[in-house]
């Protein structure tokens, strides 16, 4: 909770500061502040609280995930420094990220139906504003549109599910309606499966899963590259947060309505995400394909519903948001060098900075699921937690498309080790980053056993 | 000690990066000279009666059921010690190239996942160290290779990694047939195979048998290997065919036979043919190739495909053979690729049409290829000989007509191997080769402890027969207990 609060005041400070004139101290504010929350957030650890009226519960997977969804905004930050420092509006855009962030914490530690919306809504506005927020950008402007547009049809969707199962059960609180479920699973009314069923449409579409995906590729690549970043990151480590609470806490007496959707959104996202990925000549809408992608990965260890998964879950976003990030960087440094995302921009990119190629190599090798890297003990929890639940089939199919999608990795490694070279060399990236989310990749991979342990009771 | 020789090779590729290209090759010897002392400390205090069990066994992923285990009996020691011999080699072989730090850095690290994946005594570690082992290979193929290496070295990887995750599959399966909190130790993973019905285990037994037949590889899995071969740059084709070749068949011998006996009873019939298959298949092409370096890698098929044949058979001859064959094929096949290495920086071709008169301007270098060569084709004292013969003698008993086939790969070979000889050494000297400069001093290092180590284990293959003697007997013991209890 005091993690929110360091949040939300740091929103309203960085608001003030092209006001008060202390833009200089932005940078510093934010990062101590981050700083702060992750702290606040630890040191809260195995005290689960409640607060206002059971609005919002800070248990121990709340905490996790806070802690995290502050890691992850911390380390883009100092990724997206450009992009705040070399243009206008530095406060604007710091005050929407930092209220995207408070939505995210809401997001992962909601007790209650309503602040699950308002927590989706906090994050969703800054969303769409950062998305336009290289306003000469035609692109820009097209991703905020689009993202604008279809997230208010997916909030629609959402709230009229909430309102459904309001009415069927006939509380907002997410452990009455568990209550409430767990007495009359067998004769809720037609109404409350439709509700169901629109809940997991509107987060469907917050964690892009297929067939609620097509605005996410557009709405990548048109964005600022870091914030493509954090929306791939950040917002959907939140989503997939808000989505793990909603289904594995208060539906889980009614699992077998939902699971058959669950199931065919899986395939489709496996399926459908890898194999369009294939096709793409753009590393920026590669990468967005392939957080499409992991999110059927994650889904598929989502099908344990007995809680052991939520270990899992917090793991496999880790590991992916690290090497997302260190990705997006590598990324972002050769867009700034060529003035193109293309996979061509990559080429020889080895014999011009080897250190960025190394990284990017890294990265793209924990994407692709490739022991001993942290991507390789993700993927590996996930199908032996499928496989212990007997989702063979499943598993046969996820392989596959593991299979796939090092194809479209290794598209760019191997430009990157190609002998022609193009374009001048980047520099603009923080080393330091780089070299701990490396070090986190690799270290998460060598003793993956805390972070597994970590949310197992 | 094991734990050092683990260790080592990856220390020292950390270290190498921090060193100029010309300091980088002293370093890189230096490493892999100390790894070779250090492994035969190992063998010259090895119990000759060792089972395997795990030496070191430190808790790793709990939660996992994965344990550090490593391990050595015969059977591994012989394959550590072919990969510490070769590497220094590959290494002082490499000097002329000039290359990165990165690339010896990387010529480690595949050192490190090599002897790795011959001591792990847990099945997830030996997946593990299986996958490391991909990656250097890879990049080494991918940063140093010839033409068209992306989407070359690509397809073997994805070939190579799909073959895997077979074997992942399989090897979770029987974690999951393992009593009480789940375990990969390598005698759980046995007693849990082993009490599968024959059903399952022929199911398991395919999991595993493709990602080793792949790795090998054996007919009709081997697509990915001709074109890896020549495009890769010669140290890595040393490595693959080298040492990497016999992960495949080490995998057989440790992960597959004694884990699923009766699958391997069910199966091992097909398993025979289709390598007896391999050896048809791989001698025949050999025969119609221009391309030196391809024509090797042809070799390879049939000869991985006699090992594999011999190891099938389940017999104490096929076993001991295979062991020893893998040893000498191992060095045999560096001397060949370095012999083409040769040939190709001097007069940068390898197509044989193009070469011819070589003896006549290069005549030690001849003379060390003759050795090389007639070791290949299993000559008696020769080091390929012992193996050959073991090995036919095995299949033959298995089944006569199989033994039959198996025997032609010596006529064979000596079908491919004599042409390439003659169109690349003999006859008259033509414009390219008229200039062909005799070994250097460097070379003569490189190539003499190789010729000598060739007839030596051809006299004398005893000591290296006996290492692993005991290793062998204990594997077939338990497949016979298998056979006997089933009955």
């Amino acid at each position: 909770m005091n993690a929110l609060l360091v949040i939300c005041g740091l929103g309203f400070v960085s608001l003030l500061a092209e006001i008060a004139n202390f833009k200089k101290l932005l940078t510093a504010l934010v990062v101590l502040a981050l700083v702060a929350a992750i702290v606040l957030g630890i040191l809260d650890w195995g005290t689960p609280r409640a607060y206002y009226h059971d609005m919002v519960v800070f248990d121990n997977f709340s905490l996790a995930f806070t802690a995290l969804l502050c890691t992850i905004t911390l380390a883009w930050y100092v990724m997206a420094r450009s992009y705040f420092e070399h243009q206008s509006h530095q406060s604007d855009r710091s005050a929407l990220m930092i209220f995207a962030l408070a939505g995210g914490i809401i997001m992962v530690s909601f007790n209650n139906m309503a602040m699950l919306f308002l927590g989706i809504e906090i994050l969703s506005i800054s969303l769409y504003v950062l998305a336009g927020s290289n306003k000469s950008s035609l692109f820009s402007n097209e991703a905020a549109f689009k993202y604008f547009l279809m997230g208010s049809f997916a909030t629609g969707f959402l709230l009229m599910g909430i309102a459904l199962v309001y009415g069927a059960t006939g509380s907002f609180d997410i452990t009455k309606i568990y209550v409430f479920v767990h007495d009359h699973g067998d004769t809720m009314p037609r109404f409350f499966h439709a509700g169901l069923v629109m809940i997991l449409i509107g987060l469907t579409f917050k964690i892009s899963a297929v067939p609620f995906h097509f605005w996410a590729p557009d709405v990548y690549e048109g964005s600022p590259t870091p914030v493509t970043a954090f929306m791939s990151t950040m917002v959907k480590t939140a989503a997939l947060g808000a989505f793990v609470k909603v289904f594995q806490t208060c539906f889980t007496p009614v699992q077998p309505a939902f699971l058959i959707i669950v199931q065919a959104i899986i395939v489709l996202t496996l399926v459908v995400a890898n194999v369009t990925a294939v096709y793409q000549v753009s590393v920026k809408r590669i990468l967005a394909y392939s957080s499409i992608g992991h999110v059927g990965y994650i889904l598929l260890a989502l099908m344990a519903s007995d809680g052991s998964a939520l270990g899992v879950l917090f793991y496999y976003m880790v590991a992916y948001s690290a090497a997302s990030i260190a990705a997006f960087t590598v990324l972002q440094a050769v867009e700034l060098s060529s003035g193109s995302t293309g996979v061509d921009s990559f080429n020889g990119l080895y014999y011009k900075n080897p250190f960025l190629a190394v990284v990017m190599t890294i990265a793209m090798l924990s994407l692709a699921g490739i022991p001993p890297l942290a991507g390789f003990f993700g993927k590996y929890l996930v199908f032996a937690k499928a496989l212990e639940h007997h989702y063979v089939v499943l598993v046969i199919l996820g392989v596959v498309t593991s299979l796939i999608g090092i194809y479209y990795y290794f598209k760019v490694i191997v430009a990157m080790y190609k002998k022609e070279t193009s374009g001048t060399t980047p520099t603009q990236y923080s080393r330091v980053l780089l070299v701990v989310l490396t070090l986190v990749i690799l270290a998460l991979g060598l003793f993956p056993d805390r972070v597994i342990g970590l949310l197992i009771p | 000690m094991l734990l050092f020789i683990l260790l080592w090779p990856l220390l020292a590729s950390l270290v190498l990066f921090a060193f100029k290209p010309k300091q980088a090759w002293v370093i890189a010897f230096i490493a892999t000279a100390v790894e070779l002392v250090a492994s035969l400390v190992l063998v010259i205090g090895f119990d000759k009666n060792a089972s395997a069990t795990a030496a070191i066994d430190l808790p790793w992923i709990t939660s996992l059921g994965v344990n550090f285990a490593l391990g050595v009996d015969g059977i591994s020691l012989l394959l550590v010690l072919l990969t510490t011999v070769l590497v220094p080699f590959i290494v002082l072989s490499a000097a002329k190239h000039s290359y990165t730090p990165s690339f010896y850095g990387l010529v480690l690290m595949m050192q490190m996942a090599l002897i790795g994946v011959f001591t792990a005594m847990d099945g997830f570690l030996f997946y593990l160290f299986w996958e490391i082992a991909l990656i250097p290979i890879y990049f080494i193929c991918l940063i140093w290779g010839g033409e068209d290496r992306g989407r070359i070295t690509l397809k073997f990887f994805i070939y190579t990694l799909a073959g895997s995750l077979f074997m992942l599959v399989a090897l979770i399966y029987l974690y999951f047939q393992t009593p009480g909190a789940h375990s990969f130790a390598i005698q759980a993973l046995y007693e849990a195979g082993r009490a599968l019905p024959p059903g399952e285990q022929s199911l398991v037994f395919w999991g595993l048998f493709i990602a080793f037949a792949i790795k090998m590889p054996v007919f009709p899995f081997h697509t990915w290997q001709p074109d890896t071969y020549s495009v890769a740059p010669s140290q890595g084709t040393m490595l693959l065919s080298g040492i990497m070749l016999k992960m495949g068949l080490y995998g057989v011998i440790r992960w597959l036979i004694p884990v699923v006996p009766a699958g391997v009873q069910e199966w091992g019939l097909t398993a025979v043919i289709l390598s007896v298959i391999g050896i048809l298949y791989g001698s025949c092409i050999a025969i119609v190739q221009k391309d030196f370096k391809r024509l090797i890698a042809y070799s390879s098929i049939a000869h991985v495909g006699l090992i594999s044949a011999g190891i099938f058979t389940l017999s104490s001859i096929g076993m001991q053979g295979a062991l020893i064959q893998m040893l000498s094929h191992g060095i045999l096949v560096f001397g060949l690729f370095y012999g083409i290495d040769i040939i190709e920086t001097r007069v940068k071709t390898r197509n044989l049409a193009g070469l011819g008169g070589i003896r006549n301007v290069a005549p030690t270098f001849s003379a060390v290829f003759t050795i090389i060569m007639l070791g290949t084709v299993a000559l008696p004292f020769t080091s390929g000989f012992v193996g050959e013969f073991l090995l036919i003698n095995s299949v033959f008993q298995y089944r006569a007509i199989l033994g039959v086939v198996a025997g032609l790969t010596i006529i064979l070979g000596a079908v491919y191997m004599l042409r390439s000889f003659q169109q690349a050494m003999l006859g008259e000297t033509n414009t390219t080769t008229a200039g062909f400069a005799d070994l250097t001093g460097h070379e003569k290092l490189v190539l003499f402890p190789i010729v000598i180590l060739v007839v030596a284990i051809g006299i004398y293959p005893d000591p290296l027969l006996s290492i692993s003697e005991s290793a062998v007997s204990n594997l077939l013991l338990i497949v016979q207990d298998f056979s006997a209890s089933a009955k």
